[in-house]
C-alpha cells in the first residue's frame, strides 16, 4: 500500500521541519559571537554565550523568582482546586449547580482582557511589586477545577462510604480517602501548571518594577532592549529559560499528554 | 480544617422518639452543606476579588479620567466617546480581525491534517508527535525571540534558506504587508501540536468498524475521511474553532508574542487589541480609557458567547 510507507516517511520530515527552528537556535547558542548567523555547524563548540549570561546577566536570580513562584502556586493551586472540586463533585448543598456554572463562565475570561482592572485591583490590595502580586492572582483559575471534578466524578462512591462508615468527618474523607486517590490527576495538572507559571510573561510584566523581581520570560525579554544584536546572548538567555520547560515536558510527557486530551474532550 | 469546626449534628432528642430519623437527617445535610461552603470558600473568593471584581469594577473605572497619580476625575462617556475618532483603535480592531480570520482557519486545517497523519502508528510516531507538540511547550517569550532571530533581515537563517529563490532582501518583520503574515505563520507553528492533540482524542471516539465498512464499499480515503470521520468529528472541530478563535482574540499569543517579536509594528500593523489596551494603560498612562476599551471587549465576549450557546442550544454540539 502507498500509504504504508509514505504517509510516515512525510510525517518524520515534517516533524523535523517542525523542530527545525528549535534545534538551529539550540545548536547556535554554542558558536562563538562571530558565527552566530553563520549555517551549519560551529566551528568550535564554545559555552562562553551560556557563561556570559549566567555569570553577567542575572539570570540565575530571574530563574530562582520563577522556580518560587511557580512551585508556590502550583501547590496553593492544586490545593484549592481539588477542595473545590470536591464539594463541587461529592458533596450536596444548595447552589450547587449555579455555582458549578458562575465558576465555569470564568474560563471564558483570560488575562489579557482584565489586566487593567486586575492591576487596579492589586494595587487597592497593595500587592505592587511584590511576591504576593506575583503569587495570589495567578492562583485562580477555573480550568483545574473542572479537571479535577471531572476526575472526582470518576471515583467510585464506595470508598468514601468506607470512611464514612468509620466515622470520618468530610475533611478525613477529602484528605485521606479522595487526595490521595487523585495523585495521577495532580500530577498531571502540576505539570501543566507549573509550565503555565514558569512562562508566564504579561502578569509579571505588569504587577513588577523591582528589577529584583523579574521572573525568567521578563528577564529575557528585557535582554532585547539591552543586547539589541549579540544575538549569541539573548539565543543564549533563551535557552537557558526553554530547558526547564522541555525537561519538564519529557519528564511528564504521557501525564501532559493526558490531561491535554482530557480538556479537549468537553 | 475548616470542616471541624461545622456545627455537630445535635445531640438526640431520644432514640426511639418519631421525629428523630428525620432531624437527624435534616442535621446531617446542613453539615454537609457547610462544609462544602467550607471548601469551596477559597477558591471561590479567590475567583470573585481576581476575575469577577475586575470585569464590574471595569465598568465603573470606564466611566473616569485617571492620571498617572491614580486620581480619579468622573467623565461620563467621554472615554467612549474618544474611541469613535481613535484611528490607531480601529487599525487595531483591523488587525485583530485579519489575524481571526487567517489564523483560525489556517491553524485547524493545519492541525487536523497532522492528526490525521499521526492517527495510525508506525515506526517512531512517539517522536513525531511530540516534535509537534514541542513548540507549544517553549514560552511564547522564546517563540517571540526565537523567530526574531532566524527573520533578522539579510543574515538570518531563514533570508539563507530563500536567497536560492533571490528573496534574501525580503524582511518578513519589517514590512507593514508582510508582519501580520508572518506572526500568523509562527502562531500556527506555535498551536498546531495541541490543536493536534485535541483532535487525535476525537478521532479516537471514531468507530473504526464504519470506516472499514466504507472502505469495503470501495470509499476512497479522502471520501471516509468526508463521509464519515468529518460528521462525527464535529463537537471536536467546534470546540477547537471556538477554542482558537477565543485565543487569537484574547488569548496570550495575542500579547505575548505581538509584544516580543513586532511591539506592535511595523507602522501598528500588528497591533493586537490587547496590546493596544496595554499600551494605552501602562505606555500612557490612560487607565479610564484603557478600562473603557477593556468593557468593549468584555461586551463583545459576552455576546459571542451567548451567541454561540444560542447556535449550539446551550452547548450541545451534537447535531439532531
Amino acid at each position: 500500500m502507498r500509504s504504508r510507507f509514505v504517509l510516515p516517511v512525510l510525517a518524520h520530515v515534517l516533524a523535523l521541519i517542525a523542530v527545525a527552528p528549535l534545534l538551529w537556535v539550540l545548536v547556535s547558542v554554542f558558536k562563538p559571537a562571530e558565527e552566530v548567523f553563520a549555517s551549519g555547524w560551529p566551528s568550535t563548540w564554545t559555552l562562553d554565550n551560556l557563561r556570559y549570561v549566567l555569570l553577567k546577566v542575572p539570570l540565575p536570580r530571574f530563574m530562582l523568582n520563577s522556580a518560587l513562584v511557580s512551585v508556590v502556586v502550583t501547590i496553593i493551586a492544586l490545593f484549592f482546586h481539588s477542595m473545590a472540586a470536591y464539594a463541587l463533585a461529592r458533596l450536596r448543598f444548595p447552589g450547587r449547580g449555579i455555582i458549578f456554572s458562575a465558576i465555569m463562565s470564568t474560563l471564558l475570561v483570560s488575562l489579557p482582557v482584565i489586566l487593567v482592572p486586575l492591576f487596579l485591583v492589586a494595587k487597592q490590595l497593595g500587592l505592587l511589586d511584590s511576591y504576593a502580586g506575583l503569587i495570589v492572582p495567578s492562583i485562580f483559575h477555573a480550568f483545574g477545577i473542572f479537571l479535577l471534578r471531572q476526575y472526582y466524578l470518576s471515583i467510585p462512591r464506595e470508598l468514601e462510604e468506607a470512611a464514612d462508615l468509620d466515622g470520618c468527618g468530610y475533611w478525613r474523607r477529602y484528605w485521606s480517602v479522595i487526595l490521595p486517590l487523585s495523585r495521577p490527576v495532580l500530577a498531571s495538572l502540576s505539570v501543566l501548571f507549573f509550565l503555565a507559571n514558569w512562562n508566564a510573561f504579561l502578569w509579571p510584566l505588569t504587577i513588577t518594577r523591582n528589577p529584583d523581581l523579574r521572573m525568567i520570560q521578563q528577564g529575557i525579554a528585557g535582554m532585547q532592549g539591552q543586547y539589541s544584536s549579540a544575538w549569541n546572548l539573548i539565543l543564549a538567555a533563551a535557552v537557558i529559560a526553554a530547558i526547564p520547560t522541555v525537561v519538564v515536558f519529557v519528564a511528564g510527557q504521557k501525564r501532559l499528554v493526558d490531561a491535554m486530551k482530557t480538556t479537549g474532550l468537553k | 480544617m475548616a470542616t471541624t469546626t461545622a456545627p455537630r449534628s445535635k445531640p438526640l432528642v431520644k432514640a426511639g422518639t418519631p421525629g428523630e430519623k428525620q432531624k437527624r437527617s435534616l442535621t446531617r445535610k446542613q453539615r454537609e452543606a457547610v462544609a462544602a461552603y467550607a471548601f469551596l470558600a477559597p477558591d471561590v473568593i479567590g475567583l470573585l476579588v481576581f476575575v469577577a471584581l475586575p470585569m464590574v469594577l471595569a465598568f465603573a473605572v470606564a466611566l473616569f479620567k485617571v492620571d498617572g497619580f491614580g486620581n480619579y476625575q468622573y467623565v461620563g462617556l467621554a472615554n467612549y466617546k474618544l474611541m469613535g475618532s481613535d484611528d490607531q483603535l480601529l487599525a487595531s480592531l483591523k488587525v485583530t480581525g485579519t489575524y481571526v480570520i487567517t489564523y483560525v482557519p489556517i491553524a485547524f486545517v493545519v492541525s487536523l491534517a497532522l492528526a490525521m497523519l499521526v492517527r495510525n502508528k508506525f515506526k517512531g510516531i512517539g517522536w513525531v508527535r511530540s516534535a509537534f507538540f514541542l513548540p507549544n511547550v517553549v514560552s511564547l517569550v522564546v517563540v517571540g525571540l526565537l523567530w526574531q532571530f532566524l527573520l533578522v533581515d539579510k543574515r538570518g537563517a531563514i533570508s539563507s534558506l530563500l536567497a536560492p529563490f533571490g528573496l534574501e532582501d525580503v524582511s518578513f518583520l519589517g514590512t507593514p504587508s508582510l508582519a501580520l503574515g508572518t506572526y500568523v505563520v509562527i502562531s500556527v507553528w506555535f498551536i498546531m501540536g495541541y490543536q493536534m492533540l485535541v483532535f487525535l482524542a476525537g478521532l479516537k471516539d471514531v468507530p473504526k468498524e464504519l470506516e472499514d465498512a466504507a472502505h469495503i464499499d470501495g470509499a476512497g480515503s479522502w471520501q471516509r475521511f468526508r463521509y464519515v470521520i468529518w460528521p462525527l468529528l464535529r463537537p471536536t472541530s467546534f470546540f477547537v474553532v471556538v477554542n482558537s478563535t477565543i485565543g487569537a482574540v484574547t488569548g496570550l499569543q495575542a500579547f505575548d508574542l505581538v509584544y516580543v517579536l513586532t511591539a506592535g509594528g511595523p507602522a501598528r500593523s500588528t497591533s493586537t487589541v490587547v496590546l493596544y489596551i496595554y499600551e494605552q494603560a501602562f505606555t500612557f498612562n490612560n487607565i479610564g480609557y484603557a478600562t473603557a476599551l477593556t468593557t468593549v471587549v468584555v461586551a463583545l465576549l459576552v455576546i459571542c458567547t451567548g451567541l454561540m450557546f444560542a447556535l449550539t442550544r446551550g452547548g450541545r454540539f451534537d447535531e439532531e
